[in-house]
């Protein structure tokens, strides 16, 4: 058994509606900048896991783990991919951890991609919708949109937070892209912009809603002993974690908060030995700008409720108190969805490292990064440390 | 996306009709329906019941971009409803003006039309809920 876990290379995309880059491209471009990132050869991989949402709805591509192996160059080796909707990446993640904490394997690559703008947009959002509760959801006419909205209005409702607050989250995203050069949206926008733009699902607007996206992130994991041996620079996953809760919304004990989120950040905190106060700086799964305000509440960044004070005061900001979303988020930087987990270990990584460029926060020694299936039916946190 | 013919008409019991199901041994009562009660697992001993259809608005929204085959619609409103009997279930609420929706108000259950598979396809029905208040 491997005590430790290292991410010892990373590489990303730029994120966007990216005429010129197929599926097979995307990921192949991120691996092989994750590997040269790495300084290790391939011939030192031993595994390869892909998390991807929908490949077979976006692209008619099935079969995942074999094509990007045979892309890569690295026909031969053991390859799967993982899905659970928008945190295949993390999900991905957290198995390929897992494969070295259990001793199997010593070097391995994981990569998250979706590929989402080659079909039409009503298109994507159906298969979005799979996320959800296709009998009982998405057959009655909801969308993805109309499920977070319905979690707006009841936070609205029990908490008293205004479409204000809700708002401050993408104005914040939208400034932390603005110094994202791969993010899909690099501007910054007003809260008069956001407040109105056009309707999607009452209350939520356009800029309250994360964009389809392509892109693809990945990054080299190594065990203690291979991670001394191969880098110089490590960055160690101190502790990874998951729970779920029910495939439909309307079947959850609350709507104003997520329970799934909740339930792995108890679990998340306990084994890397932290509070929530201990973390610097926190990746979070802003699909809708609503679902940023109920997850740092769910992490405990504050009681629940007070979420949208935080966000109005400046609290997620760049320099302040707990730093969320550097990369613009994926309201800002985009959500290729299988992707997003990925890209949220890139960025933390990168502030770990101290190359964040622009978006640097200063004494960066621990970030949490948390990714979100569906409206809140699965959530995977990992810890990530410098030491 | 069409589907064939049997994924909708096994659901005609609980799409048409509110039926739905019950725990004997803890008294939970589901709809959607359960085949396994997630408090008593194998312990479980599950009937059906027909639900009354009354209930009240828990949360909703009114869609502008709406699902495929629902553009004719926009915008319209979708609502989680709380029904009498407890469970909570995911609808269309019809027949009223946006402004008059709010949590808490009640609704009752209507028998429509859902969605049409295009020009030639299957016409698929069920509940959707209308203001009472």
């Amino acid at each position: 058994m491997n005590k430790k876990v290292a991410i010892i290379g990373i590489g990303i995309t730029p994120f966007g509606e990216l005429w010129t880059r197929g599926y097979r491209d995307l990921i192949t471009d991120a691996g092989t900048e994750a590997i040269i990132d790495s300084g290790i050869d391939g011939k030192d991989i031993e595994g390869l896991y892909i998390g991807s949402m929908s490949p077979g709805r976006f692209s008619g591509q099935e079969h995942i783990g074999a094509l990007v192996a045979d892309y890569s160059g690295l026909t031969g080796i053991y390859a799967t991919r993982i899905e659970g909707a928008c945190a295949s990446g993390s999900l991905a993640l957290r198995e390929a951890y897992l494969a070295i904490k259990s001793g199997e394997m010593d070097v391995v690559v994981v990569g998250g991609v979706e590929k989402m703008t080659d079909v039409p947009t009503s298109s994507a959002t159906v298969t979005l919708m799979g996320a959800g509760d296709q009998e009982w959801e998405a057959f009655k006419g909801a969308t993805f949109p109309s499920l977070y909205a319905m979690m707006a209005r009841r936070h609205m409702f029990e908490y008293g937070t205004t479409i204000e607050q809700i708002s401050q989250v993408a104005v914040k995203s939208h400034e932390n892209a603005s110094r994202n050069p791969n993010a899909q949206f690099p501007f910054k926008v007003t809260i008069d912009q956001v407040m109105n733009s056009s309707m999607i699902a009452d209350p939520l607007r356009l800029l309250h809603c994360s964009p389809l996206s392509d892109g693809a992130a990945a990054v080299v994991l190594a065990s203690e002993a291979a991670a001394k041996e191969l880098s110089r620079d490590p960055v160690w996953i101190t502790a990874s974690a998951s729970a779920t809760d029910t495939i439909a919304l309307h079947d959850r004990v609350s709507l104003s908060r997520m329970d799934s989120t909740i339930l792995a950040a108890e679990k998340v905190y306990k084994k890397a030995g932290v509070k929530p106060d201990d973390i610097d700086f926190a990746e979070v799964h802003d699909c809708f700008s609503i679902a940023e305000i109920m997850a740092i509440e769910g992490l405990g960044f504050c009681k629940l409720g007070e979420g949208g004070r935080m966000a109005q005061e400046g609290e997620l900001s760049l320099d302040g108190r707990i730093p969320t979303n550097t990369s613009g988020g994926l309201k800002g930087k985009g959500h290729p969805v299988g992707a997003t987990g990925i890209a949220q270990a890139v960025e933390a990584t990168l502030q770990l490292r101290g190359q964040a460029d622009k978006r640097q926060i200063k004494d960066a020694e621990r970030g949490l990064i948390h990714n979100v299936g569906g409206s809140g039916a699965t959530t995977v946190i990992h810890i990530l440390e410098r030491n | 996306m069409s589907k064939g013919v049997a994924v909708h008409w096994r659901l005609i019991p609980q799409r048409y009709n509110l039926i739905g199901t019950e725990c004997k041994g803890c008294g939970q009562k589901f709809f959607p329906p359960r085949q396994l009660c997630p408090n008593c697992r194998r312990s479980g001993n599950i009937t059906e019941i027909t639900f009354s259809g009354e209930g009240k608005i828990y949360s909703y929204t009114l869609i502008h971009v709406p699902s495929e085959g629902l553009g004719f619609m926009k915008p319209y409103a979708i609502g989680i409803i709380r029904l009498d009997e407890g469970p909570l279930l995911t609808a269309q609420i019809v027949d009223c003006k946006p402004e008059d929706l709010a949590i808490g108000k009640r609704v009752n259950s209507v028998f429509r039309k859902v969605i049409v598979d295009g020009d030639s396809g299957i016409i698929r029905y069920g509940y959707k809920f209308k203001l009472t208040e």
